[in-house]
């Protein structure tokens, strides 16, 4: 104890590695004393955290560390985002602190360098099951949304496929079926999300609901998602609108005032070329393509407009009728999914390296998260790393009940 | 092993006094030497040099048997061993015993007793004789106890060919205890010695899968293992980082379970060398449990070969080296299962 304020003394930037190194090693000081901090701040960090909080600013020299989400953005931007396990921490932690990682970087300096003129470029992010796919693409939605842009966030499109209660016929067209109940959540959830956009686009053109309802032309977004919200029954189509709306004017250097970017991004990209598992009312499998929200999502799929991107991740885990083994685009999405989104950007993601785990070790230690005695000892961590491989969710698993 | 020895025996002195007399039993055991050396001449082999096991092999080949029983085969061996220890008659014609403890019920242990207790005695008389010439010292030959055991009551029993308690076993034990706490028990060393059985040394039993070599000088080894059913081969490969590939898919996505995957660790990390190997290994059969079970004998032997002898003897004792005998019971007739009866109604 005597030591480590004679330290603490001697070199102000005490790090909270060291701490950990005096409770690890407690007969072993003298090693502590010569630790110093890797980042380059002012401020007494630990090395597994970074005080930059703009990912804007993320660079190489960060990979490895957390990064906390503002309390606020998680609200407006991850209403319905974020995996459930993840939730679960923020709620445990009180805070919400996402690792930088490669595959993050790697979108987000591609997103930096795009020429947002041209049609925009599709990503998509693929890797085993539970190595972050969901985590890098909340991270590079976090920078679109700390640059200004408009998010239009799918958080799971298996979602949209799979144990529907309410299928009812299209309004529109006879051969559709909609979505009530799922178009409305994910319209609530983009109002609050884009509030600010809401005002300011106008729509192109004239909608017809019923024959009482219409929405004029020149009205406010916000109208449009507003009429889908109270009427579930023509919500998908509402939903079918919006998006539309936001394809011809995304990037429109025409309106000076409305000019935005829009930032499609869709998690378990698969799910819409895949199968579904819901059934018509004659007993017959539905196919995707008779679904209106998936319609409308395959045509933002498309890049026949511009002035933005498309980020996508694949997954395993939601996905009907596929080998658990199967996480390669082309294994996933299927031929015709394939077909539609090339060409595409790959952007692998992989289980955590060296450094990646002795920084979420390290956080987990901070965040005492880890009770049991022995899982602070070297050997414990090596079998942490052995009974993990690394890999992130199953090691989050792991430590939960540890 | 011996305990399944007692289990066959019977019990000798219930048998009561002897149906065969010296004689038959001596003129039988002339009759299987004369006969070994026959057989022996017939096998082509020296007479001199024919051991039990050269007896056993050359009647398995003379004659060949079907049956399942292996105790119902021919067998050809020592009369000692055919016919039972036992008693004689212990009293003459008109009815007097013949040895003086007949009465106490027990002779032969009581008259081990004695023996005991003279040899006890000789040797204080023989302490007093070295005090008196003034040699004595205390650090005299100690005889050398360790690997051995005492002979158990079942053992004792069958030597006496009688029956003794708990507790007569426990007092001669004590007295042998006795005889050993004293300076000059080397005197008695052979006597005493009849009575402990060695022990074997069970770590020296383990074939250590060869160390093989690269091309490129990676050192690595094949072991296999079962367990139920489940049979698994791998190659241990040296100098690598922990990855572990099992059927060709990484391990973590053939056994979502966390047990199975302690149960890979285990080896590894007893040893203290978890992220030094790559393992590739190849399962079939049996069930998720049984296949890590067999993975993981598989590694402990492979382990063999990296690791020094103090820790062989300490994967030994751990538990890793022996395979799990534990195996599917049978089904029974007139039951649900192996264990589970029908319902039993009483009426």
């Amino acid at each position: 104890m005597n030591l480590h304020k004679l330290s603490s003394r001697l070199c102000p930037t005490v790090t909270q590695k060291f701490r950990h190194l005096q409770i690890q090693s407690r007969g072993q000081q003298l090693e502590a004393v010569g630790v110093e901090t890797e980042s380059t701040e002012q401020n007494p960090l630990s090395v597994f955290r970074t005080s930059e909080q703009d990912p804007t600013y993320h660079s190489e020299r960060h990979t490895g560390q957390y990064y906390t989400l503002p309390a606020a953005h998680i609200q407006k931007l991850f209403p319905h985002g974020l995996p459930p396990r993840f939730q679960l921490q923020i709620k445990t932690f009180n805070e919400g602190c996402v690792m930088v990682r490669p595959p993050a970087l790697e979108l987000i300096s591609y997103l930096k360098k795009a020429d947002y003129s041209k049609p925009p470029l599709r990503y998509i992010l693929y890797g085993d099951v539970g190595t972050g796919k969901t985590m890098c693409l909340s991270h590079a939605l976090h920078y679109c949304y700390t640059q200004g842009w408009l998010i239009v966030h799918i958080s799971d499109a298996h979602l949209w496929v799979k144990n529907c209660k309410e299928l009812l016929p299209s309004s529109s067209r006879p051969s559709r079926f909609d979505q009530p109940i799922q178009a409305s959540q994910w319209l609530k959830n983009f109002k609050i999300t884009n509030e600010r956009f809401l005002s300011k686009i106008k729509t192109t053109q004239q909608y017809v609901w019923t024959k009482r309802e219409r929405t004029e032309k020149g009205q406010p977004l916000g109208e449009l998602v507003d009429q889908g919200v109270n009427r579930m029954k023509s919500s998908s189509d509402v939903v079918g609108a919006v998006l539309r709306e936001l394809r011809l004017q995304a990037g429109g250097a025409t309106e000076g005032e409305g000019a935005f970017k829009l930032a499609v991004a869709v998690d378990g990209l698969n799910a819409l070329w895949g199968k579904t598992s819901l059934k018509k009312e004659d007993r017959t499998m539905c196919e995707p393509e008779e679904l209106t929200l998936i319609h409308n999502v395959r045509k933002m799929m498309k890049n026949n407009w511009s002035g933005g991107a498309i980020l996508t991740a694949l997954s395993q885990t939601g996905s009907l009728f596929k080998p658990q083994s199967a996480y390669l685009p082309s294994e996933l999405l299927g031929e015709e999914g394939f077909d539609n989104m090339e060409p595409f950007v790959p952007v692998s993601v992989s289980n955590y390296n060296e450094k990646e785990f002795e920084s979420c070790y390290l956080y987990y230690l901070d965040r005492n998260w880890l009770q049991h005695s022995h899982s602070r000892s070297e050997e414990g961590k090596k079998e942490l790393i052995f009974l993990s491989n690394k890999n992130p969710s199953i090691l989050e698993r792991l430590c939960a009940f540890l | 092993s011996c305990s399944v020895v007692m289990l066959l025996r019977k019990n000798l002195a219930a048998a009561g006094p002897q149906k065969f007399t010296q004689e038959f039993i001596d003129k039988q055991v002339e009759e299987f030497e004369v006969g070994k050396r026959h057989l022996a001449n017939m096998m082509g082999e020296d007479p001199e040099t024919f051991t039990q096991e050269d007896i056993d092999r050359s009647i398995a080949y003379l004659f060949p048997s079907g049956l399942f029983e292996k105790r119902a085969r021919p067998v050809m061996k020592h009369p000692e061993e055919i016919f039972p220890k036992q008693t004689a008659i212990q009293w003459d014609a008109e009815g007097r015993p013949f040895h003086f403890l007949f009465y106490t019920g027990k002779q032969s242990y009581y008259s081990l007793l004695h023996d005991v207790y003279e040899k006890i005695l000789a040797i204080e008389r023989h302490q007093d004789k070295m005090r008196n010439k003034g040699l004595f010292t205390s650090d005299t030959k100690q005889i050398l106890l360790t690997g051995s055991r005492w002979l158990l009551k079942e053992e004792i029993e069958e030597n006496l060919v009688e029956n003794i308690s708990v507790q007569d076993y426990m007092r001669l034990i004590q007295l042998m205890e006795l005889l050993l706490s004293m300076p000059y028990c080397s005197l008695e060393e052979e006597f005493i010695l009849k009575f402990r059985k060695q022990l074997e040394v069970q770590s020296s039993k383990y074939e250590i899968p060869a160390l093989q070599y690269d091309p490129q000088g990676v050192a690595f080894s094949f072991a296999d293992g079962r367990r139920k059913s489940a049979k698994a081969s791998i190659t241990l490969r040296d100098s690598g980082s922990g990855n572990i590939t099992i059927n060709g898919r990484n391990y973590l996505y053939y056994f979502p379970v966390l047990q199975n995957r302690e149960q890979l660790m285990f080896p590894l990390l007893f040893v203290g060398m978890s992220g030094r190997f790559d393992i590739e290994g190849s399962v079939e059969g049996s069930g998720h449990s049984a296949q890590a079970g067999a993975l993981r004998l598989a590694i402990s032997r492979a382990l063999l070969s990296f690791v020094s002898e103090g820790e062989v003897e300490k994967m030994r004792q751990a538990g890793l080296l022996t395979a799990d005998p534990r195996i599917r019971e049978r089904k029974k007739p007139g039951q649900e299962g192996a264990r589970k009866k029908f319902t039993w109604k009483k009426r």
